[in-house]
Parts: structure tokens; sequence; C-alpha cells
């Protein structure tokens, strides 16, 4: 199945080195305790290979936070389509973030297509990392099916006993090993730890809430009138921070900057979320989410009903994020087994 | 970041050139718009267009005129409400505008072809109300009865006033009006748009009844439609929600897996009845 290759621990740094050449590549690095980015990196040392998913995830690198996507000039009545991109190679990937990939690339190139979005990710190249255990308790990627690898990757890295093993998924993948020439031939017994892995992988990753996999959306199309959402309503500080360390949720606004000349300037898509009191008001002022708990009910739903309604797939990849980040302690396996409780 | 100007976008605007205004009532402000070259917008009555000025900001407003009106211009009814509304209530003939669109799915108006039709029009509702009205009306063979039930506030936040008083007067056309609060002058009905609905004379199959108004008015109005046994299926609602993109992905006007921009803003209320959050 497919090519794979085999790379020395010993030879990661100078891996890591050559890629840079190639093209600018940005992985984890380590920010502080328990915390992690995707910066650029020129060596292997600077890169976490053991890391819990980076503040953000490699979604800033699809769709920027702030995008220009039209310059004007007033005087001249001049109005001009932008497209800003940037060629990388994102290394260290984990499943998690390449199902969230998939999600917006699903997003985005639905018709009408954005043809920003999907330049831009062509741009990109993708170097996968597996999770050989759990990265902590927020995690639930095994109950979302995104705990082992489900392809959107050019390369994919396993970190074996004294190598790594790696998926060659694409010919751009291909033309990377074949350039840096520090990879062998992934021999009988590099398999073998392979499956071994993974068979001690299936073991340790279970389901994490008290439902499965296809029970989630009906569990979610149920709960509109749950007092979960009462509870998370009292709790909630509707600051943003779950929908934009979220792998999936891409909404944004668009605004204009104008320069001080007060005539040229451009319009920008900027990072939005659904738990702004302001994002679904009108301009009559009514709102169709105006407490808390709504909103928050709302980025459930966006996570385990809408898009299994549009795109068949949940849009919750198991990152764990927005636990993580959350001032509230809002916990989205909580919040599921409070659900799963309640309907007993 | 690199940056590349584009030839084609989902954000590329097109000047639009303001060839009229009017001022309608102290808040409602209508602009008639051309496009370069003459081009037509080639909208559906129901579609909206975005709106922006270069600056200030971008905003979806319905196209309020009928496709059948005229090719080359375009009319649009704006109240002021915000910064950009604000902006754009002081500009005049020979300004330029940003225009994208349109956009959305409007009325179906082969399926309401040979059809009975009851026009609900709550407040502004009328704006893009007036888009259908006036193409069944340069269409008017092509249709069964009209019925125009039309509410506003008061008789001076009433629009089109000329032109409600033509439909009114058409033989062709059954006209309702009802003012929540009236003046001396008036000497039409007083009451909710809901009060007109019980009075008329309907055959409930072959009705469409198309409804378009404040977020409030539906669920009241529809209670009123259904008891005329009008079908679900029959009922046809253009929702209000908040857009930034028209493309169907920014997730402002989300109404359960719907974008309003995209599948709506027109919807039957067969396909939204009991949907979280639609009504």
């Amino acid at each position: 199945m497919g090519k794979y290759v085999t790379l020395k621990k010993s030879d990661f740094n100078e891996f890591i080195e050559k890629l840079s050449k190639i093209k600018p590549v940005v992985a984890p690095v380590a920010k502080g305790k328990k915390s992690f980015a995707f910066a650029e990196v020129t060596t292997g040392e600077e890169v976490a290979l053991q890391y819990i998913p980076t503040i953000l995830p490699p979604k800033k690198y699809f769709m920027p936070q702030k995008e220009k996507i039209l310059e004007f000039d007033k005087k001249k009545q001049d109005w001009t389509p932008i497209l800003e991109y940037s060629e990388k190679i994102i290394f260290g990937v984990h499943t998690c973030d390449l199902a969230g990939i998939q999600s917006l690339n699903i997003v985005f190139t639905t018709k009408p297509k954005d043809i920003n979005y999907i330049v831009r990710k062509d741009k990109l190249v993708i170097i996968g990392l597996e999770c050989n255990n759990y990265c902590d308790e927020h995690a639930s990627c095994a109950v979302m099916d995104n705990h082992l690898p489900n392809g959107g990757y050019d390369l994919f890295f396993t970190e074996l006993k004294n190598s790594f093993m790696i998926h060659v998924n694409t010919q751009i993948g291909d033309e990377i090993i074949k350039r840096i020439k520090l990879f062998q031939e992934a021999k009988k017994q590099d398999f073998q730890q392979l499956d071994d892995l993974r068979a001690a992988k299936r073991k340790i990753f279970k389901d994490e809430v008290k439902v499965g996999h296809e029970g989630l959306k009906n569990l979610f199309d149920k709960s509109v009138k749950s007092k979960v959402w009462k509870d998370i309503d009292s709790r909630c500080v509707a600051c943003g921070n779950c929908t934009n360390v979220c792998p999936t949720c891409y909404c944004f606004d668009v605004k204009d900057d104008i320069n001080l000349d007060f005539n040229t300037g451009a319009r920008y898509r900027v990072w939005d979320s659904c738990q702004n009191e302001n994002f679904a008001k009108v301009a009559g002022g009514e709102s169709f989410r105006e407490d808390r708990g709504s909103r928050q009910l709302h980025r459930f739903m966006r996570k385990f009903s809408y898009p299994v309604e549009k795109f068949s797939r949940y849009f919750c990849t198991g990152c764990g994020r927005c636990s993580r980040t959350c001032m509230a302690q809002i916990n989205l396996k909580e919040t599921i087994n409070a659900l799963v409780k309640e309907k007993k | 970041m690199k940056q590349v100007s584009l030839k084609e976008s989902e954000y590329a605007v097109k000047k639009g050139k303001i060839v009229r205004t009017k001022q309608m009532t102290k808040m409602e402000k209508l602009f008639e718009i051309s496009l370069p070259n003459g081009e037509a917008l080639d909208h559906e009555p129901g579609q909206f267009v975005m709106i922006s000025i270069p600056g200030v900001g971008e905003a979806p407003i319905s196209v309020s005129s009928s496709p059948t009106s005229k090719r080359s211009t375009f009319e649009l009814v704006i109240r002021t409400a915000g910064m950009l509304t604000a902006a754009l209530h002081k500009l005049d003939k020979g300004d330029v505008v940003g225009i994208r669109g349109p956009f959305g799915t409007g009325f179906p108006t082969q399926i309401l072809e040979g059809n009975d039709l009851m026009f609900v029009a709550g407040g502004l509702g009328i704006v893009p109300l007036r888009s259908l009205i006036n193409f069944v009306i340069d269409n008017r063979r092509d249709y069964g009865k009209v019925n125009i039930l039309l509410g506003c506030k008061t008789p001076r936040d009433m629009l089109f006033g000329d032109e409600v008083k033509q439909w009114e007067q058409r033989l062709d056309v059954n006209f309702h009006c009802t003012v929540d609060k009236s003046d001396p002058a008036w000497k039409g009905n007083v009451g909710l748009i809901t009060s007109l609905i019980p009075g008329v004379n309907l055959d409930s199959n072959r009705t469409f009844a198309v409804v378009v108004g404040p977020p409030i008015m539906y669920k009241f109005v529809i209670a009123e439609l259904l008891k005329k046994k009008i079908p679900e299926r029959q009922i046809l609602l253009s929702l209000e929600r908040h857009m930034k993109c028209g493309v169907g992905k920014c997730g402002h006007c989300q109404v359960g897996e719907y974008y309003c921009c995209q599948e709506g803003p027109v919807f039957t209320y067969e396909q939204i009845k009991g949907k979280h959050e639609a009504l």
C-alpha cells in the first residue's frame, strides 16, 4: 500500500535543515509549559516532536487571521481583488489537524469556490506526524475517528524505536524524499513495528465519551431544549477563544481599512466568532442567538449536526483545543456526557 | 506573504453608478444603479446584492426592482441603520458604489405560474417583495388571482406610495392595506397585518402565499395562513439574516444546515418548519 521509507532519528536534524532549504518550514515548537505553536524552524532541534495540540491549529496558514481580499483607490474608482499566499512546508501535523484541514478544504472548495483559499492551500506542503499515545485528557480523537491517519498529507511520519516510518502519499512528497536523500527503504521489521504500534494504539484509543460516533448527531439534534445549555449560559464569558482555536471554525467578518491618505485602502477577511453577541444580529436589531447558551449550542451544532447534513462529516476533530482554552472550563467531553446523562 | 492581483474573485466588485435617488421616507432612500457598459444585473426577484463604499464597508441589500422593468438599471431601497447605510444615504446621482451579486435563491417565479398569489408584506418587506409583485404584474396573464396585503407602522412609513396607488386601482389585483397606528388623514384599516388574512377569499390548494417582513412577523402570519389551509410548501418566506460574504462561507447567515445567502433568502415553510432558530 503506497510507498514507505524510513529516516534514522539521528538524521532528523539534518532532514529539517535540508527541508527548510526547499521552502520555509513551520513546525510545532515549545512556547512555555504545555504550550506549543506552529512557527518557522530551520533545524530539527527546534521541533517539538512530542506536543499537545498547538494553541492555534495550522488553519492559520490556510485562512490567515487577517487576509487582504481587495485593494481600492477611491479617486481612480478602482477595486482590485487580491490573493495573499506564502509557500511553506508544514511539518508535524497531527491526524486531528489533518482532519481539520480536510474540513476547511470541503468548505472552501464547495461552490461558489474560494479561489484565495484554493490557491493558498496548493502552495502548502503537509507533513503529518502520528500520535503514538493520547496528548492529554481533553482529546476525543477516537470517537471522532481521527486518531489514525486518514490521508490529507504529502508525507506522514510515525516515530518508531530508532527511526521514523514515513508514508509517501503524493508526488510532491516523493520529490522531497528524492531530493533530501536521507531516507532508506522501509524493511520488513519496520512494517512490523508500525503494525505493532497501530495495534497498541487501537487498545489505547477508545471512545472518550458515553456515546458512539454515529450517535453524536442525534444527541445534539435532540439537545436544543436541554438544561445543559442553561448551565453553559451561566458560565460562558463569550470570549470567542473556543472558535479561534478550533481547526474547523472558519467564520469571518469582512472589514475595510482606509489608509491615512483617505483614498487608498483594502478590504480584509478577519476571523469572526459566533460567540460574539453581534454575530447574528440583523440591521433592525433582532438577534437570533441573544444569550450565550444559545451561541454555544450553535457552536456545537456547527460541529456535530449541520456539517453532517451538509457534508456528511463531523466538524469536530477531537483535538480538544476548545476545552483546553476555555476560561470558564466549558468542556466538550463533559458537555457531551451531560447531554447523554440527561437523555437517560 | 506574497500578493498577486486576481482577474476573478468572489470578492471582485463592479462599479455601480447611481443614476437616480429618491428620499422615500426619513429613513429610506431609493437608489437606481447602472453597471458598466449597460450590463444587466440579471437578477431574479428576491435576490440581493452586496453594496459597498470603499473604506466604509459592505452590506447585503435586496433588489427592489423587477428584472422586467428596466434591463440596464436596478433599484435598491436602503434604510439607514448603521455606518455603511448612513454613508450610502449621503451619496447621490453620479456617485459610484461597489456591487457584487446578485446572490441567493430568489422567488420561484416558474413554480408560481398559473397559481393564485397572496403577497404579505410587513414594513420593509415590501422592498424585496416589490420586485416579485412588479414581475407578476408585468406578466399578469401568467398568474391566477393576485392579492396584495400590505402593512406598515404608520401611513407616513408607506413606501412606493405612487406604485401602491396603482396596484390599488388595478382591476386584476386585490389590494388590502393596514397600518399599526393611524393618523387623522388615514381612512383605511388599522391593525396588524395578520388581521387582513382571514378576510381574503382564496382557493387554498392553488394559492401560494409569499411573505416578507421583519423576523417577528413570520410566526403570526404563518399561523393565519395555515388556518386558511394553505399547504406548507406553498408558503414562501424570505428570511433576513446578518451576512458578510454572500457566497456561503462567512457563517453569519446560517439557519440550521442552510446558508441564507445561498439556499435562501427565500425558503418554503416546509423547508424550515421546526428548524432551530429559523423563525
